[in-house]
């Protein structure tokens, strides 16, 4: 493994692992804000009940997102020169704009959020909240536009040997983002609604707090389903602008190797892994047309025909990505996700009203949907990612030319193990303490004390 | 003005707000060993910066994505040449991170314990090397012709930048002991005061050996002037520490730091990373920047936004303006 190889792991593995908290940051904040400001509105103590217990969980959450993130901002530099150098002048201005709009806001609004509980009158302490989650939003928004610019770019003209700006306003409003952006962020509350449902799950199981885990169980559960309509819906349209843009990101998606039309959706195949040989398979007719073209006889482009285009266009070389990785990612991503709104659904219907869910396996299940779209985000990602592949900048900067020429392997090795070793510590620690806090369940409130020299409400 | 010297400065305003801000949570850091005896009086300590250092941290990031945007050639050789350090420096400031928000997550005295040691190393290492950095960056490293760097990690060690290192290791202290002092009651206001009126008289001599070299080095008459005021400020916090008047001497301290980075990145300009091989292979703010089109962009972006920045991070310390005692901390 050369240093590019190690720099590639490193990049992988840090931004999934730091794509595990996003969402749930970005989910959670607005939902603990509806719960405060339903609090704030009834003053029923359930409410803020459920807002202190959805809370801290969330902060636990949201300190190691905020770690993991610092280091996203520096690799570009640190792994990536040579992609830094050409694409700074369009990439950075997006990056830089995160930092100033959103993370600011994210993280001034949340000291002022957790310390300020005694120090701030209710409606503006619930108002920091919800600008630290509008924070979340922003920030997504920004980092969504600077990754769709590589996946398709625009507003760019060809400088001396690097891409230059010609529009920052196409960069900001292109298509790409506008439909990665909702199908993310839809996909980041169906995240939050399966932490909810989850941990509302095991608690009823035991009968713990009816009172503030059976509302939350519900809220948990529309939530997924209504994102998850809206994971579904962005997902079809952003389908069709992938196709449009990236033909062979699809081709791959379906391991298709001829133009085809009405080409059918394998859910599911037994072959030579590499998809060159298919042993059996389960197809749904015409689907993979429509999700392509939005017509159940369009054509969809094949990996063999665009390869050749590509040859032409870009000259010799090999432009498939890993046919295998993208096939099951696509799948999987989807899978584990309509998998989480089915568990959402049946825990909705069985315990419609006054009934409780008889079944131990249904229990069982309502506790796991919290890993399904953890997975479902992370395979999302590595679609995105990997079908994109040779390229850094699809179509004008490739993979193999990005890394930085001075950091050497013993470098980028030891970065890499540092890095992973550091997570995997982190990973015990959060996963520890998030299960200790989830396990206490909500804490009983002390009557109010409006004294005005009440000691701070200690979040350390 | 040129809006590539714009951006030279805003770059500047940005460390420097950095190293004003995380500078004295940085201090707050080494000094927890010191000021804190027992449990309740380092979570004391620990509580005046609380709700303050994250948004100070960013800071740091927003510094990041700005030299990213304005100048990519600076961002791409400085953060793959110093590799190493910087990733020390993000291992530390990770653990930092959480510490602050996981230490009061669990009792027992050793989970406790382990957090407090990682909040006074991972405070102390990034305090020693932000400095080491800008030593370098002042010195000049090895850049080669294709703009990488072409040295190793030791050639990073050399004395002017390690004494750079130990700059800012005694100013980020000093600021932090002055900003403990400022912001509790209390015995833990009378010792921060100690600490810090013995750490002023080892921070004069220190920085101003550091800014005088860098004088003598790169004599450039703004920057010595610029040094010399820092100078002046770091001397005036001494008799202040010691009147306890800390409202001034935190003034005082905040103005040595803000002199100081004025006087590295004038002292700099116009280059933005000198090479020690060929002065043509340094990089300028012309020869590293971005398009004026994405510089305008960029400005006029921060003309709107950062005034916003500082009135909700102002109003955020008038919030937490009260000074805290050991009886706010419950037991
Ligand atoms: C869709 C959303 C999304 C995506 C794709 C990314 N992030 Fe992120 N990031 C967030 C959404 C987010 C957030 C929700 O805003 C976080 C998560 C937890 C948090 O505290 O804020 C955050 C935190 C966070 C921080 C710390 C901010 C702070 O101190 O408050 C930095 C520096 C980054 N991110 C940088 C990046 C970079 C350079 C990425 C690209 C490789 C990236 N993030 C991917
Ligand atoms: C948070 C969600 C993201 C995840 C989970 C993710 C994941 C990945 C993965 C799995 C790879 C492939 C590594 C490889 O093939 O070697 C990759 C590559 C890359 N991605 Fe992303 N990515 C995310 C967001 C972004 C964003 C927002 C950007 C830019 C703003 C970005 C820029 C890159 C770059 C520069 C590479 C390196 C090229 C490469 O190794 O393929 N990614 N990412
Ligand atoms: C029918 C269902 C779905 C469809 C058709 C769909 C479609 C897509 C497509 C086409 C992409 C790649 C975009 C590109 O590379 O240009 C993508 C990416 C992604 N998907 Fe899905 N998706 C579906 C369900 C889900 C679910 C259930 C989740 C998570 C809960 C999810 C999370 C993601 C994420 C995080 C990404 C990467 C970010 C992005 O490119 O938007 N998707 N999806």
């Amino acid at each position: 493994m050369d240093s590019l190889d190690l720099s590639r792991w490193q990049f992988g593995i840090t931004t999934v692992y730091h794509f595990i908290f996003v969402p749930i940051t970005i989910g959670l904040s607005a939902l603990v804000a509806g719960l405060q400001t339903a609090w704030v509105r009834t003053g029923k103590e359930h409410y803020l009940r459920a807002t202190k217990f959805w809370g801290k969980l969330f902060l636990i959450n949201f300190a190691i997102g905020v770690v993991t993130g610092i280091v996203q901002e520096f690799q570009f530099g640190m792994n990536w020169s040579n992609y830094s150098r050409f694409v700074g002048d369009i990439f950075g201005a997006p990056l830089a704009m995160e930092g100033l709009l959103a993370f600011f806001l994210e993280s001034t609004f949340l000291g002022l959020w957790i310390f300020g509980w005694d120090r701030l009158p209710k409606r503006l302490h619930l108002a920091t909240i919800w600008t630290a989650s509008i924070g979340t939003m922003l920030s997504a928004y920004f980092i969504l536009a600077a990754n769709s610019w590589m996946q398709h770019p625009v507003g760019w003209r060809m400088g001396d040997g690097r891409a230059e700006l010609t529009s920052i306003g196409a960069v900001l409003t292109q298509k790409t983002t506008l439909v990665t952006v909702p199908h993310t962020l839809t996909a980041c509350f169906l995240t939050a609604g399966a932490l909810l449902l989850a941990v509302s799950a095991w608690h009823l199981r035991k009968g713990n707090q009816e009172e503030v885990f059976r509302p939350s169980l519900r809220l948990g559960a529309w939530v997924v389903l209504i994102a998850g309509a809206g994971v579904l819906i962005t997902g079809d349209v952003q389908a069709r602008v992938m196709t449009e843009q990236q033909p062979m990101k699809m081709a791959a998606a379906e391991a298709l190797y001829r133009n085809t039309e009405s080409a059918s959706f394998s859910v599911f195949t037994i072959g030579s892994l590499d998809g060159k040989e298919e042993v059996w398979s389960v197809r749904i007719p015409s689907l993979l047309s429509f999700m392509a073209t939005g017509s159940p006889s369009g054509e969809v482009e094949g990996i063999n025909d665009v390869q050749a285009q590509y040859e032409q266009q870009y000259g010799e070389g090999d432009y498939t990505p890993i046919v295998p990785v993208t096939y099951w990612s696509f799948r999987l991503m989807i899978g584990f996700g309509g998998l989480a709104m089915l568990v959402a659904l049946a825990a909705l219907w069985f315990n419609r009203g006054e009934r409780r869910a008889r079944s131990r396996w249904l229990w069982i299940a309502g506790i796991g949907t919290v890993a399904m779209p953890l997975l479902a985000n992370s395979f999302g990602w590595i679609f995105t990612e990997m079908g994109r592949q040779p390229w850094t900048v699809f179509g004008l900067f490739k993979t193999s030319e990005s890394g930085s020429p001075s950091v050497s392997t013993g470098e980028a090795a030891t970065g890499l193990i540092v890095l992973t070793v550091l997570y995997g510590i982190l990973a015990v620690i959060e996963v520890g303490l998030f299960l200790k806090y989830a396990r206490a369940g909500a804490p009983d409130i002390p009557v109010e004390n409006e004294a005005d020299d009440r000691p701070l409400a200690f979040a350390y | 003005m040129d809006l590539t010297t714009v951006w030279f400065l805003l770059i500047a305003v940005l460390w420097a707000g950095y190293f004003l801000l995380e500078g004295f949570d940085f201090g707050v850091g080494i000094l927890l060993p010191f000021v804190g005896r027992d449990d309740r009086s380092r979570r004391l300590a620990i509580n005046t910066i609380g709700p303050v250092w994250d948004g100070n941290e960013v800071w740091l990031l927003v510094a990041g994505g700005a030299t990213f945007a304005a100048f990519p050639e600076w961002y791409a050789t400085l953060f793959s040449g110093f590799f190493l350090p910087l990733l020390i420096i993000l291992v530390a400031l990770i653990v930092r991170g959480l510490a602050f928000e996981y230490r009061g997550k669990r009792d027992g005295a050793a989970w406790k314990k382990r957090w407090d040691t990682a909040i006074f190393v991972c405070s102390l290492i990034p305090a020693i090397l932000w400095g080491v950095a800008f030593g370098n960056i002042l010195r000049g490293v090895p850049i080669d012709a294709n703009h990488e760097y072409a040295g190793g990690f030791v050639n990073l060690l050399n004395p002017y930048a390690l004494l750079g290192g130990l700059t800012t290791l005694v100013l980020f202290t000093l600021h932090g002991a002055v900003f403990l002092a400022l912001k509790t009651d209390g015995p833990m206001r009378e010792q921060a005061g100690q600490i810090a009126e013995t750490t002023a008289l080892v921070a004069v001599p220190v920085a101003a050996g550091f800014l005088a070299w860098t004088g003598f080095a790169h004599a450039d008459g703004w920057g010595i002037a610029l040094s010399a005021l820092a100078a002046i400020a770091l001397v005036t916090a001494i008799p202040l520490t010691r009147a306890r008047r800390e409202g001034w001497a935190f003034t005082a301290t905040a103005a040595t730091l803000l002199l100081a980075v004025a006087a590295l990145f004038v002292t700099l300009f116009p280059d933005v990373m000198p090479s020690t091989l060929d002065p043509a292979f340094s990089l300028t703010v012309h020869n590293a920047s971005s398009t004026p089109y994405t510089l305008r962009v960029m400005t006029w972006v921060a003309v709107f936004f950062t005034p916003i920045v500082l009135l909700y991070q102002g109003w955020t310390y008038w919030v937490f303006r009260k000074r805290l005692t050991l009886g706010d901390i419950p037991a």
